[in-house]
C-alpha cells in the first residue's frame, strides 16, 4: 500500500510518520504531484497558520491538485480546516473548498479557554473512520478554530457548543483532532482509515 | 466535554529520568521512553520533559531523546529546560515534540514569544514561570532553575506571555514545590483569571484532594507532578477516578 504524506511545511508530521511506522506502514512525504495522485491513501496533516499554509500550497500547485484526488483522503488538524471555503485566521484568508464549511474562531473566555486543548469526546459519530468506537472515547485536540456543524459532520464535540470533529465529503475524511497522539482510540481510527 | 489534565514530569539529565524512579516491574527506571510508555498505559493525559543538562552536548542528546519518546509514545508530550533559540525550538518540533516550554529565555527576552508564535503557532509554545510568594512584594518571577528574582509579578507576567502568543502557562510555585502540601491555590486562580489560555498547576501535590481542589477552587486546567508519580505514592488512574468522584470530567 503506497501512502503519501502532503508535504507543505505543515508543521510537525514526525509524530504522524512515527504513529504508521508503530502500525507497520510505511508512508512517503512528499509535495510530488505524480506520488501523490498514485498513492493508495493521502495523508494530510497541519499545524500552524491557515494563511501561510495555503501559500505553501499554491507555490507548489496543490491547491489545484487536492481538489482532483479520488483515494481515500484524511485531513488532519489543519489539514481538515484547509478542506474548508474561508477561514477568520490571518484576517480572513480563502480556503481549498472541498467542503462546504467557514472556520470561525472560539470565543475565549475563563471558563472555556483559547485554544482548545485536550482531550475531548466524541459525539454523533457515523461512518467507517468510527467503527469500533463510542462516545465514551477521548481523543487530543489542540485548536483556537473550529468547523461548524453541517450536513458534512461525521462526528462532533462540545466546547461548550457542538462542532466538527470530524468531516467528510465523498472520499474526503478530516478530523480536527491529532489521530497520532490520542493513545489507542488514535490509532484506531488511524487503522479504520487505512482499511477503507 | 473537555476534561482536566493530569500530567507527570520527567526530570532528565544527559538523556537519563533522574530523581530515583520507584516502580516495580520498570527493569530500567531511568529510561525515559520505559516510563514515558508506562504512564501513557496508566492513562497520564500529557507528559513534560524537564532537560537539567549543562554540558555542550545538550541539544543533541535532547534532540535524541525527543526522536525516541515521540517514536514510542501516543500521547502529546512537552519539552522544556534551557531552550533559548527558534532553532532549539524548531529541532525540537521537527523531532516529534508536541510543544515545547520556555522560561529563562522569555523573561530575559520577552520578544521570543512572539517569535516562536508567529513561527510555528500558539499551539505549540508553552510559558514556564517560576513564581515564589514573599510577604513585602507578593508572587514574584524566578528564573535560572529558581535562582535569580526578576521583581516582575507573576500575574503581570503570565499576562504578558498569553498576550505576546503563548498557547499555554505552566506556572510552578516554588514556594509550595516539594512541600506536598497541596498547590498554590492564590496564585493558580489569579493567573487563570487573568489570562484566557489554559494553565498547568506545579508545585506541591501530595494528595488526590489536592489535584480536586486546583481544578475547583483555582481552574487549573491541568495539574503536574513529579515525585507523588515516580514514587507510586498516587496511581494515575486512582488519582483520575477520585475526580470524578468529585464532579471533575476527566479521561478514564
Amino acid at each position: 500500500m503506497e501512502i503519501a504524506i502532503i508535504d507543505y511545511k505543515g508543521g510537525n508530521v514526525q509524530s504522524l510518520l512515527f504513529a504508521l511506522e508503530r502500525l507497520g506502514v510505511q508512508a512517503t512525504l512528499t509535495a510530488d504531484h505524480d506520488v501523490i495522485r498514485r498513492a493508495d491513501k493521502v495523508l494530510f496533516p497541519g499545524e500552524g497558520e491557515a494563511a501561510s499554509a495555503m501559500r505553501e500550497l499554491r507555490a507548489q500547485g496543490l491547491h489545484e491538485l487536492l481538489p482532483t484526488l479520488t483515494q481515500p483522503f484524511l485531513g488532519i488538524c489543519l489539514g481538515m480546516q484547509l478542506l474548508g471555503r474561508h477561514t477568520q485566521e490571518g484576517g480572513g484568508t480563502e480556503l481549498l473548498g472541498i467542503l462546504p464549511f467557514d472556520v470561525v474562531r472560539f470565543p475565549a473566555t475563563p471558563e472555556y479557554k483559547v485554544p482548545h486543548m485536550g482531550w475531548n469526546n466524541l459525539q454523533a459519530l457515523r461512518g467507517p473512520l468510527f467503527e469500533g468506537l463510542s462516545a465514551e472515547d477521548y481523543v487530543y485536540f489542540v485548536h483556537s478554530y473550529y468547523a461548524p456543524v453541517g450536513e458534512y459532520t461525521i462526528a462532533e464535540a462540545a466546547y461548550p457548543a457542538p462542532f466538527s470533529a470530524a468531516v467528510q465529503h465523498e472520499n474526503f475524511y478530516a478530523v480536527q483532532f491529532h489521530t497520532e497522539k490520542s493513545g489507542p482510540v488514535g490509532t484506531r481510527i488511524l487503522e479504520n482509515f487505512l482499511k477503507m | 466535554m473537555l476534561t482536566k489534565r493530569i500530567i507527570p514530569c520527567l526530570d532528565v539529565k544527559d538523556g537519563r529520568t533522574v530523581k530515583g524512579v520507584r516502580f516495580e516491574g520498570l527493569r530500567d527506571a531511568g529510561d525515559p521512553v520505559a516510563l514515558a510508555a508506562r504512564y501513557a498505559r496508566e492513562g497520564a493525559d500529557e507528559l513534560v520533559f524537564l532537560d537539567i543538562t549543562a554540558t555542550n552536548q545538550k541539544r543533541a542528546t535532547l534532540v535524541a531523546l525527543v526522536r525516541d519518546v515521540a517514536r514510542e509514545l501516543d500521547i502529546p508530550f512537552t519539552v522544556g529546560g534551557g531552550i533559548g533559540t527558534v532553532s532549539d525550538v524548531e529541532a525540537l518540533l521537527m523531532n516529534g515534540a508536541d510543544k515545547v516550554s520556555i522560561n529563562s529565555a522569555a523573561l530575559a527576552r520577552p520578544e521570543l514569544i512572539d517569535e516562536l508564535a508567529a513561527r510555528f503557532g500558539s499551539q505549540c509554545i508553552v510559558v514556564a514561570a517560576d513564581a515564589r510568594y514573599h510577604d513585602a512584594d507578593g508572587w514574584q518571577i524566578y528564573t535560572r532553575a529558581g535562582t535569580h528574582n526578576t521583581g516582575r509579578d507573576a500575574v503581570q507576567w503570565c499576562r504578558e506571555a498569553a498576550e505576546r502568543g503563548a498557547g499555554e502557562i505552566l506556572l510552578t510555585s516554588m514556594s509550595n514545590d516539594g512541600t506536598k502540601d497541596g498547590f498554590a491555590l492564590d496564585i493558580t486562580g489569579a493567573v487563570s483569571r487573568a489570562v484566557t489560555i489554559p494553565v498547568v498547576a506545579s508545585g506541591g501535590a501530595g494528595s488526590k484532594q489536592d489535584f480536586t481542589n486546583v481544578f475547583q477552587q483555582a481552574h487549573a486546567d491541568a495539574g503536574l507532578a513529579a515525585s507523588i508519580f515516580h514514587f507510586g505514592e498516587i496511581g494515575i488512574r486512582e488519582l483520575k477516578e477520585h475526580l470524578r468522584q468529585d464532579g471533575i470530567a476527566v479521561r478514564l
